[in-house]
């Protein structure tokens, strides 16, 4: 671990960061999500860092709070849609015939869909909860995740070292997670950060458009919402969450991107 | 000629048989939920007769497979149906707002497609110095910053704190070309940023991919000038890839665009789905979804028409 | 140093600089001072194995560094001017009209979007050595010189409308149409087949002797370059072994290494004669791949007798590696079976027992990705102990340990990934894990095509040891007829789908032999001054005969 470049220890640390104050949102915000504590939009001062929003609560527990709900979604999403996907595509990979041309045309489908119109086509008739937004997002993911699982795992099928296990006689398996995944497993998890990052920015999205989580629970993107009409007057408030998505999203970018790397230089030669 | 023929019809073929399945999809979409569309407009405290009543007047009590045929048939002629909400017709709402969007995405496209392909050269001509890594770091922020935040810093800077633009892109038909021009600068801008990034980091690929080729190497190795190698070996080789990668970053503007003009007020298709997705306004969901999905299906058909075409194996078959 | 020397290198120094992960980059140097000198209508050969900077030279005469490589020190003369020293302008006027290049892969050396008359003569019309319509004139009479079909209008096709052969030669029309002083021949021949390879040689060799130009010939096959050659550099790791005319570099080495490569392939093994019953028995097997409407094997059968090979030798497009997957139950054929130990094999991979598996092991071409990146050597072996025998624990690391030393390894490699052993090395393990399931027979698939020839040579020489020890047959596909004459016993001739010719060895390369045998025979170039004209000349006499 000694040869972790720049970029990526400041992507893991502000990672480590955002995640940590998810999960100790309550011991770390000093007041309450939805409290009322102040005026409205006061500007930032010893009481309230982040200044207060447009209802008069402190903006940095609405952050810290926004920021546990929006990092719970999109892991929650991003977990599903990485476990559909990549089992569907190791499936599809392997097995291959008329099993993988049944799943692959029917991701092609889906995917000739853009995602965002397709979400809100189905959020137009289903009601907007926290266990839909995830099963909504995780699955309209998971199509990405399926092409490039089994991208990877049929390139890998046909190499001459899954033949020999073949010939060998070995189950299949043994030539999923013996022979195919640890090859696979760099990509794919470099990809689970962008898939990270795309559930983030989804979800925030969807709030922001009125169609995510809905108040009075905090998420970044609804507390852009929230504040957007402060714009117009000057008052930045709004541009708070979306400075925290983005910064998270660098972030582990910047990881993924590590990942990556080193790992491609692992692999060596063909593959 | 023929295998070029043939293979350009059978994509075609392909996109329209897309088309099909996807109004289907997007049918069926409205139809996975926990009780039904009736349902959803009047709420859970619906008295069961103003449930019965709505539910005769949409026709639901007929099977999902005769209503899809009934809006297909109707799509097809140019029948969108009616709005729930307003009870207006939803093709002619819809008429003026297409034009909208379109003329947003058009002149996004207009700034946006020129400046990726040359920042995309440059990067290729100055790879791995600093010109090039200051645009694969662009890139990096810009693939993580959601629309609505570029939004709102260009409206916060340059509408609110220093006054060049207006914060809010309303337009109407009467406006000079001129006035309308104006009021969508910030939002064309934010537009053209979001797809810029993909644009030039896929140009840069498509363009390495071909400089790196032998035939490259033995234009060089004939003595040919720099401008002379890219103008006659390097150019005719990558404008496929490179054609295709804008109608690729075009079809994803389709899907910017939804969010920009709910950002910036703009009387447009994305702001007027938003709008009916929190209404509950399912005939009108399901004619806009049908719309993008259509515009992003036939950017992407393009895309690989244009490949098929450029394909001198095909163009000049043995 | 005479009048005519027109190409003087001295002490060349060339380079690349790596960016290792995690460190500060360094340079690399490739080439450590390399001098010769050309005259005029001569031709140097360039000889080495991979890695030995032979391509890196040869681009030098052309001020040109592939890749990141850059030339560091040194003096390249190219008709009384050092091209080192002078500018990218000069550069370019010498490129394309005083020096000429012809790589390896022509296919890929074509723009495709472009005919070829427009590439040939580009140039010489650049450079204003001809007009238009004078170097069109030009290019023609060199397709015909060269040997191409349709000289008049062949320019007029695109690069994937012609042959690898045909391109090949297209290329070396581009090279001299400029009327250069000096052409690099980069492995000009080296992707082609064998029965292809010696037209394109000739035609090169033709070439050079009519238009007068120097040559600078690179390969890796001495045989080839004796053909072609006046004097030989012989090349190892970027510094010179031996340089010396052809003659006394092929007749007479005087290092240990070029010795060994001239002596390469000179393994002998007395043929031994079928014996009771074949341990595998072939019987007219047709063969089509799925989806496609014909067959790639006609009506094929050979026989393979317990510790004895069986050579199948052809060109690409034979169907020899068709055949291999046939027998391993990956392709079922359309028609008949195989025996195998006495018993009939299931056609398909699923209906066999896990003996049936066990006894027919298989060794790949390319043993880099035969093994699994992400396993230990001592996985690799293991598996199979652990798989067909159930071997645990220490017994099979005793095992395992004992194979290690039957490759000429040893232990110390038990623990090491297969991107940290060289090309010979991989190759030993992938044999290690065959021997492993203890096979009756091994099917070795162009086992040596991928190395280089002194690291082809011991592994060759290993499996002869292992046929002897563990009584193993091998049925061995190749298309190099070296290989065939130095570890066969029988030989299967294979030509577009059908056995040719199949006996003893020693029956087989003998007269009388059928057309296409003598000339896949006749093609391979031998050791020996003057080999080529002999050659050209015996077919023409029996051409004319007929």
């Amino acid at each position: 671990m000694k040869n972790i470049p720049l970029a990526a220890l400041i992507g893991l640390f502000f990672t480590g960061l955002y995640f940590l104050a998810a999960i100790l949102a309550p011991l770390l915000a000093p007041y309450g999500m939805a409290q009322i504590v102040g005026d409205v939009w006061e500007p930032s001062s010893s009481r309230h860092w982040l200044g207060t929003d447009s209802i008069g609560r402190d903006l940095l527990s609405r952050m810290i709070y926004g920021g546990r709900t929006t990092i719970f979604i999109a892991t929650a999403a991003t977990l599903l849609s990485f476990f559909t996907g990549s089992v569907l595509g190791l499936i599809a990979a392997v097995i291959g015939g008329w099993v993988d041309q049944l799943l692959s045309r029917f991701i092609d489908l889906i995917m000739s869909i853009p995602t965002l119109i397709f979400a809100l086509v189905v959020l137009s008739v289903m009601p907007v909860t926290i266990p839909i937004l995830i099963l909504v997002m995780g699955l309209l993911d998971s199509t990405r995740v399926f092409r490039l699982a089994r991208a990877v795992a049929v390139d890998i099928n046909v190499m001459d070292f899954v033949e020999a296990a073949k010939l060998r006689g070995e189950g299949r398996i043994w030539v999923i997670f013996r022979e195919i995944l640890p090859n696979a497993l760099s990509p794919l998890v470099a990809e689970m950060g962008l898939r990270f990052i795309f559930a983030v920015l989804f979800v925030s999205t969807l709030s922001f458009l009125g169609l995510g989580v809905q108040p009075p629970q905090a998420d970044w993107g609804g507390i852009v919402k929230e504040n957007k009409d402060g714009i117009v007057y000057g008052i930045p408030a709004a541009l708070i969450p979306a400075v925290a998505i983005a910064t998270l999203a660098i972030s582990v970018n910047l990881v993924a991107d590590w990942v990556l790397n080193r790992t491609t230089s692992l692999k060596g030669g063909r593959g | 000629m023929l295998p070029v023929v043939k293979l350009v019809a059978q994509r075609i073929a392909l996109g329209v048989l897309l088309l099909f399945a996807t109004s289907i999809l997007i049918f069926v979409g409205t139809l996975i939920l926990p009780g039904d569309v009736a349902q959803a407009i009047l709420g859970q405290s619906a008295t069961p007769q103003s449930l019965a009543n709505l539910r005769e007047e949409m026709g639901l009590n007929d099977p999902a497979w005769l209503r899809y045929f009934q809006w297909l048939g109707g799509v097809l002629q140019g029948d969108l149906g009616t709005s729930l909400s307003n009870g207006r017709d939803i093709a002619t709402q819809i008429g003026a707002r297409l034009g909208n969007t379109l003329f947003l995405a058009f002149w996004a496209a207009i700034v946006a497609v020129p400046l990726a392909i040359f920042l995309g050269l440059l990067a290729v001509r100055y790879r791995d110095r600093w010109p090039d890594k200051l645009i694969s770091g662009f890139t990096l922020a810009s693939i993580s910053l959601p629309e609505f935040f570029l939004g709102y810093v260009l409206i916060f800077f340059f509408a609110v704190k220093w006054r060049w633009f207006p914060s809010v892109a309303t337009i109407y038909d009467s406006m000079s070309f001129g006035q309308k021009l104006d009021a969508i600068v910030l939002p064309a801008a934010v537009l053209t940023l979001v797809i810029l990034a993909h644009m030039m980091r896929m140009t840069r690929a498509a363009i390495l991919n071909v400089m790196q080729s032998a035939y490259i190497e033995t234009a060089e190795l004939k003595g040919l000038t720099t401008f002379d190698v890219i103008r006659k070996h390097a150019f005719p080789n990558a404008i496929a890839p490179i054609v295709n990668v804008v109608m690729l970053n075009l079809a994803y503007l389709v899907v910017g665009v939804v969010v920009v003009e709910v950002v910036f007020v703009y009387p447009g298709m994305g702001q007027y789905l938003v709008d009916h997705v929190s209404k509950r306004d399912v005939p009108v969901v399901q004619a806009c979804g049908l719309i993008f999905a259509a515009v992003y299906i036939g950017l992407n058909m393009t895309a690989d028409i244009v490949s098929i075409l450029a394909n001198p194996r095909l163009r000049h078959p043995k | 140093m005479s009048d005519d020397t027109f190409l003087r290198v001295r002490d060349l120094k060339i380079g690349a600089t790596a960016y290792p992960p995690g460190e500060p980059p360094k340079w690399i140097e490739i080439v450590h001072g390399v001098s010769f000198d050309l005259e005029k209508g001569k031709v140097l050969g360039l000889i080495g194995e991979s890695g030995a900077g032979k391509s890196t030279i040869g681009l030098a005469a052309l001020g040109y560094g592939r890749g990141g490589v850059d030339i560091s020190g040194g003096e390249v003369w190219v008709n009384g001017r050092n091209i080192l020293a002078s500018g990218m302008r000069d550069l370019r006027r010498l490129r394309g009209a005083e020096v000429t290049y012809v790589s390896q892969s022509a296919a890929a050396s074509f723009n495709p979007a472009k005919k070829l008359m427009e590439q040939v003569i580009e140039a010489s019309v650049r450079h204003g050595r001809f007009s238009k319509s004078k170097a069109e004139k030009r290019a023609v009479e060199l397709f015909a010189k060269l040997g191409l079909p349709d000289p008049e209008t062949i320019g007029n096709r695109y690069p994937h409308q012609v042959s690898g052969g045909q391109l090949q030669r297209v290329m070396t029309a581009m090279a001299l149409c400029p009327q250069p002083d000096l052409v690099v021949f980069d492995e000009p021949t080296t992707a082609l087949d064998v029965t292809t390879q010696i037209d394109v040689l000739k035609a090169i060799k033709e070439a050079i002797a009519d238009t007068g130009v120097a040559a600078i010939y690179i390969t890796h096959d001495l045989a080839v370059v004796a053909q072609v050659a006046d004097d030989i550099m012989v090349l190892r790791m970027g510094e010179k072994v031996e340089y010396g005319t052809t003659d006394q570099i092929i007749n007479a080495p005087q290092e240990d290494y070029t010795r060994a490569l001239v002596s390469v392939r000179s393994i002998r093994h007395e043929e031994k004669h079928p014996t009771d019953e074949p341990v595998l028995s072939v019987q007219n097997i047709t063969a089509r791949y799925r989806g496609t409407s014909f067959d790639v094997l006609h009506d094929v059968s050979v026989d393979v007798y317990p510790g004895q090979t069986l050579a199948v030798v052809g060109e690409s497009g034979s169907g020899k590696s068709t055949l291999a997957r046939v027998i391993t139950g990956l392709l079922p054929p359309r028609d008949g079976q195989i025996e195998f130990t006495g018993r009939t094999l299931s056609p398909a991979l699923e209906g066999r027992t896990r003996e049936d598996l066990r006894e027919l092991q298989m060794i790949y071409q390319m043993a880099d990705v035969a093994m699994n990146p992400r396993h230990t050597v001592g996985t690799i072996i293991g598996r199979p102990l652990e798989f067909y025998f159930g071997l645990k624990g220490a017994a099979k690391k005793k095992r395992i340990k004992e194979l290690l030393d039957e490759i000429e390894m040893g232990e110390g490699f038990l623990d090491r990934y297969p991107a940290e052993l060289s090309g010979g090395q991989k190759q030993r393990v992938c044999i290690a894990r065959a021997l492993a399931a203890k096979p009756k027979l091994i099917i070795c698939d162009e086992v040596t095509s991928a190395l280089d020839p002194l690291v082809a040579d011991g592994i060759l020489k290993l499996l002869l040891n292992l046929q002897k020890s563990e009584n193993v047959a091998y049925l061995f596909i190749t298309h190099d007829i070296a290989t065939v004459r130095a570890i066969a016993d029988s030989i299967a001739v294979m030509y577009q789908g059908r056995v040719q010719r199949y006996g003893v060895k020693s029956t087989v390369l003998a007269p009388p032999f059928d057309d296409y045998t003598d000339l896949l025979l006749s093609s391979v170039p031998e050791m020996e001054l003057g080999w080529l004209e002999e050659v050209v000349e015996h077919r023409r006499m029996t051409s004319a005969g007929n």
